[in-house]
């Protein structure tokens, strides 16, 4: 389904990645791993399109995406979660979710109401202001509002900073009932071992611009062995 | 704490660290010496009198380059303050004589109006918008208060207003305390351009120091700053009245130049002017405004000797152009061109010396080079 | 009894229809160390804006070393020394590290100790390679470092953290944890935080916010073995 080869994107006259190669299989949950600084929001980044690749290729569903702007990737079937949530704070949550609806021209009450059901603790949340929201409520609000669009692959950042514990499971439980049920894939960066175990098939290293290896499945647990994968501090 | 260091530091730009070091704030007082001495030499009268007017309107363009550029504060007013200056410098040395207490007044006045009107605004807690909204009205009705002035009932002491007419016949600067000995348009051109040397050279400064550093942080992130002890209304208040001060300078020495003064200092085409020749030469930096002042000086004249194109609409044209297409405005924009040729020159030296492959580490090391 | 460094009574907020702050009465010692824990939007970080005044109480009292806060303008609570890491990392993005830190450090010392305070701060978060970087160019976690270093620098006797761990890999959170416990050693912390892992290392005490109010204040264990708790926060995974 994704395909990266030798991707290169940076900022400017900084560099952050160095040759990234990816492949990810259709109704496939991948996760990343890195330390701060490594480049995995740039890479996010560049996979939808917010970021130019300076160099390589992008091949979403065998279209080569490379060129095309973040809008016409959404149009195909890419949803982005931001670190930072990125909610429209002026407008009702209820809105932001209309937003994410707008590329499936489904009638919202319908979509909407299905899409609660599996955020149910977005209902009582409805009329408030984005921007009024807690912080943990607008992650919730910006994972809700890109899966309202229907999309085959989500990219994920962060998607547990601020939420709390009992709700990280929730959202484990959500996102693999929905790759079962809608064969979506995943490409999750995260921080927080338990729920990248929980969630992703595959778990892949991003160290100094570049994939390395994956982790086995067994080391996850163990935080000693996953900080030998991630590089060692400075 | 693990940082990372093995990655490549994203560190601000050459050219961001030159123009914020002491080399950039040398070279253009450099420049501005060279040609304070070698120009009342070279021009003759009249060309030294079209650029006094040059380095006059440039004071001003720093005065707004100084608040919006570096404080944040978007005045639509400079232009109030500027014609505050003209304005009481040709009151009050009419009424004087002397032009030692005149001179200072100019300067002194337009702070003061800016130190209640921002005290107003400020600590009003009002925000940005009003700020644009409130400066622009009180232009307004600076212009139309003195514009309406015409009637001979109107004067100050022995000063009549003039009302859309102005006041003709200003008395020029004399050395102090000897009214006889009155400047030259030589003298003239050579105080403004060392007034406008004088006031880059404060703000240099200024901005090296505490205050300046304050002043630009209020600008980046103003909650931060509170949340770090600092009362950011005191700041802004003191940039706003310096940038009335500067501007009260300019129009005093406009005054002078030009022997008169009207209501049109007050107007809303002055106003204007200002604000693109920040937009034009560089917001962010402060010879940039000065470069951009001078140049559409230069190209209003140029335009004016012709009857064909009006200049207010290339004006327009000139904004859309530069805020579309050259966002940073000349200055920056030049410097990144000058930046990358430099850059280039430095890539082909250095691949013609290094034959073999670049190992992993060298990678980072060059790019952290390139990115320094 | 000693003065407390830090009072709140019946501190009430209501915004929007939504009363997220409802009656807290809660207290700090000096140098004592406290995490906040409670749901997503139970009100945690509208206290912490409720403490630095920026946001203002509809009724209710903050008493800091004995002194009434409560109506204070938004700059002089930090005067007084409360120094916070808000939720979202605020920093002056366009400036570098180094000015960030400098700033902080400035307004509580002279130029010349201003220098040396920024690069002992800088060394102790473990930053001083990163001095030139810009701020809003760097990581996430990273910058949550360079807030840190920019409340250190103040050296407030009140630090306030909201989600300092957030962004961090395991092994960066651990590194965290340490430097808040020797950051504790002359300062009081207030730490709102959601890692329990995190918490069971600093904390001694924690208060649980739920629905604007402080519904338990215990032991970590004490805590984390509530049922209550557990259902509404914690959820089924041993912690």
């Amino acid at each position: 389904m994704l395909e990266a080869n030798g991707l290169c994107a940076g900022y400017g006259a900084i560099p952050v990645l160095y040759g990234v190669t990816l492949s990810v299989k259709s109704g496939e949950a991948v996760g990343i791993l890195g330390h701060n600084g490594m480049g995995k929001t740039t890479l996010l980044r560049t996979l939808i399109g917010a970021l130019p690749a300076t160099a390589g290729t992008i091949r979403f569903n065998h279209d080569d995406v490379t060129a095309l702007a973040p809008h016409a990737r959404a149009k195909r079937g890419m949803a982005y979660v931001p670190q930072g949530r990125e909610i429209f704070p002026t407008l009702s949550a209820y809105d932001n979710l209309r937003l994410g609806l707008v590329k499936t021209g489904r009638k919202p009450e319908a979509a909407i109401d299905a899409l609660l059901e599996d955020f149910p603790r977005l209902r009582p949340l409805l009329d408030r202001a984005g921007g009024a929201l807690s912080g943990g409520e607008q992650q919730l609000l910006a994972l809700a509002r890109a899966l309202a669009g229907e999309p085959s692959m989500l990219l994920l950042d962060e998607p547990t900073e601020g939420i709390q514990p009992s709700i990280i499971e929730e959202i484990a439980e959500t996102l693999v009932s929905l790759r079962e049920k809608r064969d979506l894939t995943i490409v999750l960066v995260e921080q927080n071992l338990d729920f990248i175990a929980a969630v992703s098939q595959r778990v892949l290293v991003i160290r100094r611009g570049r994939i390395g290896d994956e982790i086995p499945r067994e080391h996850l647990a163990d935080l000693d062995k996953v900080s030998e994968y991630t590089g060692v501090h400075a | 704490m693990p940082v990372n260091a093995n990655r490549t530091i994203p560190v601000a730009d050459a050219l961001s660290r030159f123009s914020r070091s002491w080399k950039s704030a040398a070279l253009a007082l450099a420049v501005g010496s060279i040609m304070l001495i070698v120009l009342p030499r070279v021009l003759d009268d009249f060309a030294l009198v079209q650029a006094t007017v040059y380095a006059v309107m440039a004071i001003l363009a720093l005065s707004l380059g100084f608040v919006w550029g570096f404080g944040g504060i978007l005045c639509f007013g400079q232009s109030a303050f500027f014609g505050l200056g003209a304005y009481t410098y040709a009151i009050a040395v009419t009424n004087m004589g002397d032009s030692t207490v005149p001179f200072m007044l100019a300067i002194v006045l337009p702070a003061a109006f800016a130190a209640v009107l921002g005290y107003l605004i400020f600590y009003g807690r009002l925000s940005d918008v009003y700020m644009g909204v409130i400066t622009l009205t009180v232009t307004l009705i600076l212009f139309n208060l003195v514009n309406s002035t015409a009637g001979p009932e109107w004067k100050i002491g022995s000063a009549a207003l003039g009302g859309f007419n102005g006041i003709p016949n200003i008395a020029p600067l004399n050395t102090p305390g000897n009214i006889d000995d009155v400047i030259s348009p030589r003298g003239l051109f050579e105080l403004s351009l060392a007034a406008l040397l004088g006031v880059y050279f404060l703000l240099r400064v200024l901005l090296a120091f505490k205050m300046g550093r304050v002043i630009v942080a209020s600008k980046e992130n103003e909650q931060r700053l509170l949340l770090l002890g600092y009362d950011s209304r005191v700041y802004k208040l003191l940039t706003f009245v310096l940038g009335a001060a500067i501007a009260g300078l300019s129009g005093c020495l406009f005054a002078n130049w030009g022997a008169f003064t009207s209501p049109t200092v007050f107007g809303l085409a002055q106003s204007a002017q200002i604000i693109i020749w920040v937009i034009v030469g560089g917001p962010g930096t402060l010879v940039g405004p000065v470069i951009g002042c001078v140049a559409i000086q230069w190209l209003t004249t140029q335009i004016g000797t012709q009857q064909t194109i009006n200049s207010n609409l290339v004006l327009g044209a000139i904004l859309v152009v530069f805020v579309l297409m050259v966002p940073k405005g000349i200055v920056p924009s030049l410097g990144e061109l000058g930046m990358k040729l430099v850059g280039a020159a430095r890539r082909t030296r250095r691949s013609a010396d290094d034959t073999r492959n670049v190992a992993q580490d060298d990678t980072h090391s060059a790019s952290r080079e390139e990115a320094a | 009894m000693t003065q407390p460094l830090l009072e709140t009574r019946k501190l009430n907020v209501r915004f929007g229809g939504v009363h997220a702050t409802r009656d807290i009465d809660f207290t700090l010692a000096e140098a004592e160390l406290r995490c906040v824990i409670g749901p997503n939007g139970a009100g945690k970080s509208t206290f912490f804006k409720l403490l630095t005044g920026q946001v203002k109480p509809t009724s209710g009292e903050i008493l800091f070393r004995g002194k009434d806060i409560t109506a204070m303008q938004p700059h002089e609570p930090a005067r007084l020394g409360i120094g916070i890491k808000t939720q979202v990392p605020s920093l002056f993005n366009g400036l570098s590290v180094w000015d960030n830190v400098w700033l902080a450090a400035r307004r509580v010392n002279t130029p010349m100790q201003t220098e040396r305070v920024t690069r002992e701060v800088l060394e102790r978060v473990g930053l001083l390679s990163h001095r030139d970087a810009i701020t809003g160019l760097l990581a996430h976690g990273e910058r949550q470092w360079v807030e840190l270093a920019v409340v250190i620098a103040a050296d407030p006797p009140l630090i306030l953290l909201d989600e300092p761990a957030a962004g961090m890999s395991d092994a960066e959170v651990a590194r965290t944890a340490d430097l808040i416990l020797e950051i504790n050693r002359r300062h009081a912390l207030v730490v709102v935080e959601h890692d329990m892992s995190f918490i069971r290392r600093i904390a001694k005490k924690v208060t649980v916010l739920h629905q604007g109010a402080i519904i338990r204040e215990d032991t970590p264990e004490r805590i984390m073995s509530d049922p209550f708790i557990q259902q509404i926060y914690l959820g089924k995974k041993p912690h």
